[in-house]
């Protein structure tokens, strides 16, 4: 397959193209800007839809119009905008209507800074808006993985009708690497049980809606989408593991920094440091049972974040605190060094 | 015996949850009548608000989206621009498009959007119980101005018909109301010509609907229609502010 | 092995296309590779950097912190990066621009005048260009049809007549 070199921002919008999406909603942010200007140039041509909308919060409703009629729809912004779109995603979530947000992170909080973070994991998998929900939320760490990412959360929320982010940041969204595009079968999925397109007087009406003022008719809902997101969490993880089989330090981190500790691994394993590396690909559902296993000859756990510390919360539950979790991390945009990461790995020592 | 006057099939044979004399039900009749009389049900995808109107979704017999509160143009801008085929349309109040909506509202319509909105204009906020709507009128007292609606502190009503008819984007905007026979029969003309706009493609038509909250403006169904009359329409003038279908046919 | 390239000047001089010749060289070649450009305020006419990294194997960290090879087009960009530079690493500078030189033992230098060199040959904006030709003569890091290839590559069709400068500019970079 040819291999073409892109920044991450433009082949997550071809991959989206090539997934079959035909629409694009979304407003200027830096630094995801080039997903938006990819998809103005090649949307219309694809036989798509792009529009520019007037704020993050009508881009995301567009999305939950077009998707509620059963198209592949996805936005895509940096920090600030996503808290915007928030609330569009809780309907989302609560009208069960798949959609793929895209999530190139930037330091915050408030307007924060413009270079590469990963201060939106909390965001990102505990409260994407308001209300008893989960989205699915995928960590590429490559530019090829944002291609491949894509395609698979497209699939994934249609085959359970739940939206999906795909968390990157600014860092992946501007680096260019070398990608492939694999041959993918985009319209694997029947929407016709629910989608808004027009009864053409042959069925009942069809209704896209989050609002139950019965609290009954709200709780057996939300209890039986949390019945899919166990099917969900059962079926659906994924997580790299690397050099994991004798390590004694694991270090786990995601996304850009996963990259950065893969070189510091690397570097203490050429010290005689026995490292690993658990790098989740799904963040929601967080991979428990790989890092179990990635972890189960680990003395220490060594966490790596481009923030104060966010997915810590989830290593420490899934290993159930059965082992010491350090962490080190840097924030405010500033990416951490293997250099930096290799000293804390001296520093908690590990067998040689 | 000839039937003279019938329930839409569109419309659905439920019982609504609206308060007694609310017109609502009279603006829910008139779409469904022209849904029935254009023969686009089938076709047709509702949008409804954040209000009153927000559980139309049980009561509109087309497909049917609940958007955000404010969002409807929003969403119903999603659903054309994928489905240019279907008819889209929006139901939505004062407080929802012309408050926490009104730059979707704006932005839609000065994109030319090509759907329709249905805007009940009856100065109030319903569901919520009454407080100050960006209709309320100056002097009306509601929950939130107790002491009536003072414009130094709380502003002015927006217009929304006369502000819409300055975007070029805007195809039809007419303010009718649902106070007597003959304004029911003109405002079921007007949202007839806004799906026939949509269907030859004219772009964004906001038919603006001034109806009562008998609830909670504290008077009966016949007082309110009466206050309708007397305070709103001298306030919101009943016409068409925009028709680029009667300037294209002036041009002829 | 991996060859960690930094390229940094102003905004305007090229710095993040000749970075990306660099990449496409590295795609031309089956390599793993990264380029990475510094992005924000600069984009508007500061200061501009980017990182590209060449290998073997797949890339970790894309950020250059201790370039192997430094390309420095501006005074700023040199004082800032210099002493990063890895022992044994190799700088390019633009001497036209960059007035200072260089002290330490442990890496080389080599000094082109190359803004001087493009305009004394009707090459307008071709330093950076000029700078990848001595590159690639000095480390050996692609080959010359390499680099042309990835010329050709990176060029937009609209601007096909460019590529014959941009060959005329890297032989110009190779044989000074």
């Amino acid at each position: 397959m040819e291999r073409n070199l892109m920044k991450g921002n433009e082949a997550l919008a071809e991959a989206a193209i090539r997934a079959g999406c035909k629409c694009f909603f979304g407003y200027p942010i830096t630094p995801q800007t080039e997903l938006a200007a990819y998809m103005a140039k090649r949307m219309h041509k694809a036989g798509g839809v792009f529009l520019q909308a007037e704020s993050e919060i009508a881009a995301i409703n567009m999305v939950l119009g077009a998707a509620s009629t059963g198209v592949r729809a996805m936005t895509s912004s940096s920090s600030p905008g996503v808290s915007l779109k928030a609330e569009g995603i809780s309907y989302l979530a609560g009208s069960d209507v798949p959609a793929l947000i895209i999530n190139v992170q930037r330091g915050g909080p408030g307007l924060g800074g413009i270079q590469p973070s990963q201060a939106d994991y909390w965001q990102a998998t505990r409260a994407m808006g308001h209300g008893d929900f989960h989205i699915l939320v995928f960590a590429p760490s490559s530019v090829q993985e944002m291609v491949d990412m894509v395609t698979k959360a497209f699939d994934t929320a249609d085959k359970y009708r739940v939206p999906a982010m795909i968390l990157a940041d600014g860092l992946l969204g501007q680096m260019m690497e070398p990608v492939t595009f694999p041959e993918i079968d985009a319209n694997a999925h029947d929407k016709s049980s629910w989608a808004a397109t027009g009864h053409k007087n042959e069925r009942e009406h069809h209704i896209i809606n989050s609002l139950y003022l019965q609290p009954d008719g709200l709780e057996k809902t939300v209890v039986e989408r949390f019945k899919r997101y166990e099917i969900i969490k059962a079926e659906e993880t994924d997580a790299e593991l690397y050099l994991t089989e004798d390590c004694d330090i694991l270090l786990c981190a995601y996304g850009a920094s996963a990259r950065v500790a893969k070189s510091a691994v690397n570097s203490a394993r050429e010290l005689g440091i026995k490292a690993g590396l658990f790098r989740p690909k799904t963040l929601w559902p967080f991979p428990v049972k790989e890092i179990n296993e990635a972890a189960k000859n680990a003395s220490v756990i060594l966490d790596v974040e481009m923030s104060m510390g966010q997915m810590i919360d989830d290593v420490k539950l899934a290993l159930n605190c059965s082992k010491p979790v350090e962490f080190f991390g840097r924030t405010g945009g500033i990416i951490p060094t293997p250099a930096e990461v290799l000293e804390e790995i001296k520093k908690l020592g590990g067998a040689q | 015996m000839a039937v003279v006057f019938e329930r839409p099939k569109s419309l659905l044979d439920v019982s609504t949850h609206y308060c007694p004399g609310c017109t609502h039900g009279i603006v829910h009749r008139l779409v469904c009548e022209v849904l029935d009389e254009m023969d686009i049900a089938g076709d047709t995808i509702g949008v409804c608000p954040v209000g009153c109107s927000v559980m139309a979704y049980d009561y509109f017999g087309c497909d049917m989206i609940e958007a955000p509160h404010g969002r409807a143009p929003a969403v119903a801008t999603g659903v054309k621009r994928t489905n240019p085929d279907k008819f889209v349309f929006t139901y939505q109040g004062d407080g929802d498009l012309a408050a926490i909506g009104t730059c979707e509202t704006v932005h839609s319509a000065t994109r030319g959007e090509n759907i329709v909105v249905i805007f009940i204009n009856n100065t109030i906020y319903g569901m919520t119980g009454g407080q100050m709507a960006p209709t309320t009128l100056p002097g009306q007292v509601t929950q939130t101005t107790p002491f009536g609606r003072d414009p130094k502190l709380a502003g002015y009503p927006v217009r929304v018909c006369e502000m819409l008819s300055t975007l070029t984007g805007t195809a039809y905007a007419h303010r009718v109301a649902v106070d007597s026979v003959p304004h029911i029969r003109e405002a079921k003309k007007a949202i007839r010509k806004a799906f026939e706009n949509q269907k030859a493609g004219k772009g964004f038509s906001i038919i603006e609907v001034l109806s009562t909250c008998p609830t909670n403006w504290g008077l009966t169904p016949v007082e309110a229609l009466q206050r309708l009359r007397d305070d709103m329409i001298p306030y919101y003038p009943l016409g068409v502010y925009k028709d680029i279908t009667a300037d294209e046919e002036g041009n002829k | 092995m991996t060859t960690e390239i930094l390229l940094a000047g102003f905004g305007g001089q090229g710095v993040l296309f000749a970075g990306k010749i660099l990449a496409y060289c590295g795609l031309m070649d089956s390599k793993e590779l990264s380029w990475l450009p510094s992005y924000g305020p600069e984009m508007r006419g500061g200061t501009a950097n980017c990182s590209v990294c060449i290998s073997d194997e797949p890339i970790g960290s894309p950020l250059v912190l201790a370039p192997d090879i430094l390309v420095a087009m501006n005074g700023p960009s040199y004082d800032k990066f210099i002493n990063a530079v890895k022992p044994g690493g190799k700088v390019f500078i633009d001497s036209t621009l960059v007035e200072a030189k260089c002290e330490r033992t442990d890496i080389e230098c080599y000094y082109i005048p190359s803004s001087q060199l493009a305009d004394d040959n009707q090459l307008k904006g071709g330093s950076n260009i000029i700078l990848l030709g001595k590159i690639i003569k000095e480390t050996g890091i692609f080959s010359l049809e390499t680099m042309k290839k990835a010329i050709e590559k990176v060029v937009p069709p609209s601007k096909a007549h460019l590529i014959a400068n941009n060959f005329r500019a890297i032989e110009l970079g190779m044989n000074n």
